[in-house]
């Protein structure tokens, strides 16, 4: 099964876990997908090969940046009428509290889908969804 | 005339003490105090990459190399050791990001005040006058965490 199959199948399914697991990166992570009322939600468990700071402890920032850039990715696919996998324009990430030592979940939402790009709000959180520890807007080519 | 840079002592610091960049296999190669700039280097590996049927590199390692990069310049650029966070990264993905290459970054923190320094850098594969992506990172300076001193980065740092 291609990449353009496993999105079709995906979709049809309303379930991204095995697309995900056909990416190795996300395998790397440890990154899977859950759904949650309708929502899907990027899940990275904590592994202590995701620290960045051990003195803190605190997560690798970048390993926040790729969960949301990744969420993006998902909600995209998830929600747009093309099956190509997104390639990422601009990312930007906030850094708003240092990631424990502990699962993170992200979450997007498409703020505009044009015709060229698509624009995408993200947030991390751990304990408490309403306590992000990172957010990002993240500006992803469409149909690319 | 800036000091000689031990890379093999910084690479203590920044690869052997922060598991994250050794399971990317993150690598100074080169190191300035002025201005201060390093480049690292993060070996291909099948692990990272983001689209099984193109083999190019997900855009989370990248975005990870720009960061962890960026980080080891703010520590050349600062007369005290000070815990240092990122506040805010930008990464513009200017090309495809490349398959079975090893890939490079390049980072420059340009200015600091007494609470944030501001970094830009590149990724590229041969020519950092070709860059596949650039970043602009801000970092908060003395957050949470043991300060990290120059000297414990050359003479390498145990967690």
């Amino acid at each position: 099964m291609n990449v353009v199959e496993a999105v079709a199948a995906a979709r049809r399914a309303g379930d991204f876990s095995p697309l995900v697991e056909t990416i190795p990166y996300l395998a790397f992570l440890g990154v899977r997908v859950e759904t949650r009322d309708g929502r899907r939600i990027a899940v990275m468990p904590f592994a202590e090969h995701l620290v960045g700071n051990p003195t803190v402890p605190a997560l690798h920032g970048g390993t926040l940046g790729a969960l949301l850039e990744s969420v993006a990715h998902l909600e995209l696919l998830a929600t747009a009428d093309h099956l190509k996998l997104p390639r990422t324009i601009t990312l930007t990430v906030d850094f708003l509290r240092s990631g424990k030592t502990v699962d993170t979940f992200a979450s997007a939402r498409v703020v505009k889908h044009g015709r060229r790009v698509a624009t995408l709000q993200c947030q991390a959180w751990q304990e408490d969804e309403g306590t992000p520890i990172a957010t990002a807007m993240v500006i992803l080519k469409v149909g690319a | 005339m800036a000091d000689e840079i031990d890379l093999e002592m910084m690479n203590a610091a920044l690869r052997d003490f922060v598991p994250h960049n050794k399971a990317l296999g993150i690598t100074l190669v080169a190191a300035s105090y002025l201005p201060a700039s390093v480049t690292v280097k993060m070996p291909w590996s099948p692990r990272f990459v983001g689209n099984p049927e193109t083999q190019v590199l997900h855009g989370g390692v990248i975005t990870t190399l720009l960061d962890a990069c960026a980080g080891a310049s703010v520590f050349l650029r600062l007369k005290e050791p000070a815990k240092i966070a990122t506040l805010d990264l930008r990464v513009d993905f200017l090309g495809r990001a490349p398959a079975h290459r090893d890939v490079f970054a390049r980072a420059e923190c340009y200015r600091d005040t007494a609470s944030v320094a501001f970094v830009r850098a590149i990724a590229y594969v041969d020519d950092p006058e070709q860059p596949f992506a650039s970043a602009a990172a801000t970092f908060a300076l003395d957050t949470r965490g043991r300060a990290i001193t120059g000297e414990e980065v050359r003479k390498g740092l145990k967690p």
